[in-house]
């Protein structure tokens, strides 16, 4: 159920130039039903920044009652967040939309998970429970460049993890689809998040094969009210758009198009 | 006695609270997080007659206290609303103000006939200040004669009273409000957005993909109170006064200003239960005041 929350901020580190990493705790951690469901929160109590940040959720801690996110501090409502500290109360609305389906890949199976920059946190929980169900998860991460890749070892841990940056100063040079081609594994499913045209090369290179993308659109309400996240869907017969919030943000491939 | 109700052509409100058109959906979100019967009525969105994409993305943008939109009108059309908006709304026990909109004056004449049928729809707002459509919307909003004859049409096919929501997009809102009384409306609703553009920091091109788009939030609130002010002061009828409400102490503002009932809009969206909270909120803040029914405020910045 959604509910509106005020979590209390637990700790908060920048784990990369300008990713930040924030623990929350509070009720709303115990509504989260899949991985790659997001977080509204309100970045201050005033409407000097009015409208809420849309923040994946990248892993959950069920036992502490905590939650990650990780988020990059590049505009002003999120720079705000950056300046948070321990102690400090958040209202975040959530946990909203529709995550990856786990259930999607079969014990012993294995699934490529596929992360572009500030996509690649919501894969994090995702890897987190399809390796605790018992499928092999391989993991290609691309960044811009080596200052900015962040929780490397942590999916290290999961499985096997390959990083790709566009300037080469770390792991292979150049996009994820780099790494894509190069790797000949055989693979049940996909699931991706990343940036419009990383996911739609992702999808382009795996055509045919059985995958989830997540996608990211401005958004108002965040809960399916306001019609501003929409994207267009690829079926001719129903050329509705779908919201990004409240139908999505994971869409089977080939339903948004791109 | 309740004393936050109000009486107004066609609309028995339990309280003055509302939420604005374009900004609660058809009401479906919203229900899963309160009982919309706690509503004084609620202002859906936008219908037109055939089914409306909207504009391309992005959509929304963040300004200084407040926010630009250019939906674009995206709703599921008459057949779609008739058929699976309203009778869902109808499990609540509150009033529903269907916002009409169109490209000419037929659109809005047909969909004003069948959604005015409609059991629970008690009023018709009338769209004639969207600023984020090609055609239509705006245009019938900024010329007096124009708005004059746009309501006295629809007025002879509802079913019910026509509000006509105003544009703050004009040199004389009065001009608009007085020719509106004149053609039939029962009441005004007033302000939708300004218009406004915000510039990408990096590329200096427009952040929204329709370039310009409708401002909203407490940024335009001044504007809208000196409006309801300068209109409620040259017409008979009741007004229903928006723009950038977040609190109780702005629902007072907008009654002082002159205006019946208040909508609140894009703080539904920062706070999905802004409406609910402030409701809670105003008898203390009438205590406070002084005042024992709500109506002895509305139109006291004048008096």
């Amino acid at each position: 159920m959604i509910m509106q929350d005020e979590m209390v901020l637990t700790s908060q580190q920048e784990i990369a130039h300008h990713i930040y990493e924030m623990k929350l705790t509070g009720k709303l951690v115990g509504e989260i039903t899949s991985p790659g469901q997001f977080v509204h929160i309100r970045v201050s109590d005033t409407y000097d920044f009015p409208l809420r940040r849309p923040i994946s959720i990248a892993s959950i801690d069920e036992d502490a009652n905590e939650m990650t996110i990780l988020y990059r501090a590049e505009g002003n409502g999120t720079k705000q967040l950056a300046r948070k500290k321990e102690g400090d109360v958040l209202n975040v609305l959530g946990p909203l939309g529709n995550g990856f389906p786990v259930e999607e890949t079969k014990e012993g199976e294995t699934a490529i998970l596929i992360g572009g920059g500030i996509g690649v946190p919501p894969l994090y929980e995702l890897s987190k429970q399809l390796t605790a169900k018992g499928v092999t998860c391989i993991h290609i991460l691309g960044f811009q460049s080596a200052e900015v890749v962040f929780y490397e070892e942590q999916f290290k841990a999961l499985g096997e993890t390959y990083i790709a940056t566009v300037d080469g100063s770390k792991g292979t040079a150049g996009f994820v689809t780099t790494v894509m081609e190069k790797i000949n594994q055989d693979f049940s499913t996909y699931y991706s998040c990343g940036p419009m045209p990383m996911l739609k090369a992702v999808q382009a290179m795996y055509a045919g094969k059985k995958g989830f993308l997540s996608f990211e659109e401005r958004m108002g309400c965040g809960i399916g009210a306001c019609f501003a996240c929409v994207c267009e869907t690829t079926e001719e017969t129903d050329k509705s758009y779908i919201k990004v919030c409240s139908d999505g943000p994971v869409f089977p491939a080939g339903v948004v198009s791109i | 006695m309740n004393r936050l109700s109000v009486q107004l052509p066609g609309l028995q409100l339990k309280n003055p609270i509302m939420p604005a058109s374009g900004c609660f959906g058809f009401g479906k979100e919203y229900g899963k997080l309160y009982n919309l019967s706690k509503l004084g009525a609620i202002m859906i969105k936008a219908a037109t007659l055939e089914t409306r994409l909207g504009n391309p993305t992005p959509r929304v943008a963040e300004t200084s206290s407040g926010m630009l939109n250019a939906i674009g009108l995206q709703n599921p059309g008459l057949q779609g609303v008739m058929e699976n908006e309203l009778p869902w709304l109808e499990q609540f026990d509150v009033p529903i103000i269907a916002n009409v909109a169109g490209t000419e004056t037929a659109d809005y004449v047909e969909v004003a006939k069948v959604i005015s049928t409609a059991p629970n729809v008690h009023a018709l707002e009338l769209n004639i200040s969207c600023p984020n459509v090609k055609e239509g919307g705006i245009t019938f909003g900024t010329d007096p004669e124009i708005a004059k004859q746009l309501t006295a049409a629809v007025k002879e096919v509802s079913a019910v009273p026509v509000y006509v929501k105003l544009s703050p997009n004009v040199t004389d809102v009065s001009a608009i409000a007085k020719a509106v009384e004149e053609g039939g409306a029962d009441g005004i609703t007033m302000i939708n957005t300004l218009l406004g553009m915000r510039l990408d920091e990096k590329t200096g091109k427009p952040v929204i993909a329709n370039k310009t788009g409708g401002l909203s939030g407490p940024a335009v609130k001044p504007v809208a109170i000196k409006m309801v002010y300068e209109v409620s002061q040259v017409v008979d009828i009741p007004i229903i006064g928006m723009g950038g409400v977040t609190n109780v102490q702005d629902v007072i503002d907008f009654l002082s200003a002159g205006a019946s009932a208040v909508a609140v809009g894009t703080a539904n969206f920062v706070d999905p239960f802004v409406c609910p909270t402030i409701i809670d909120q105003l008898p203390e803040k009438l205590d406070e005041l002084g005042v024992n029914h709500i109506s002895e405020l509305v139109g006291r910045s004048h008096r």
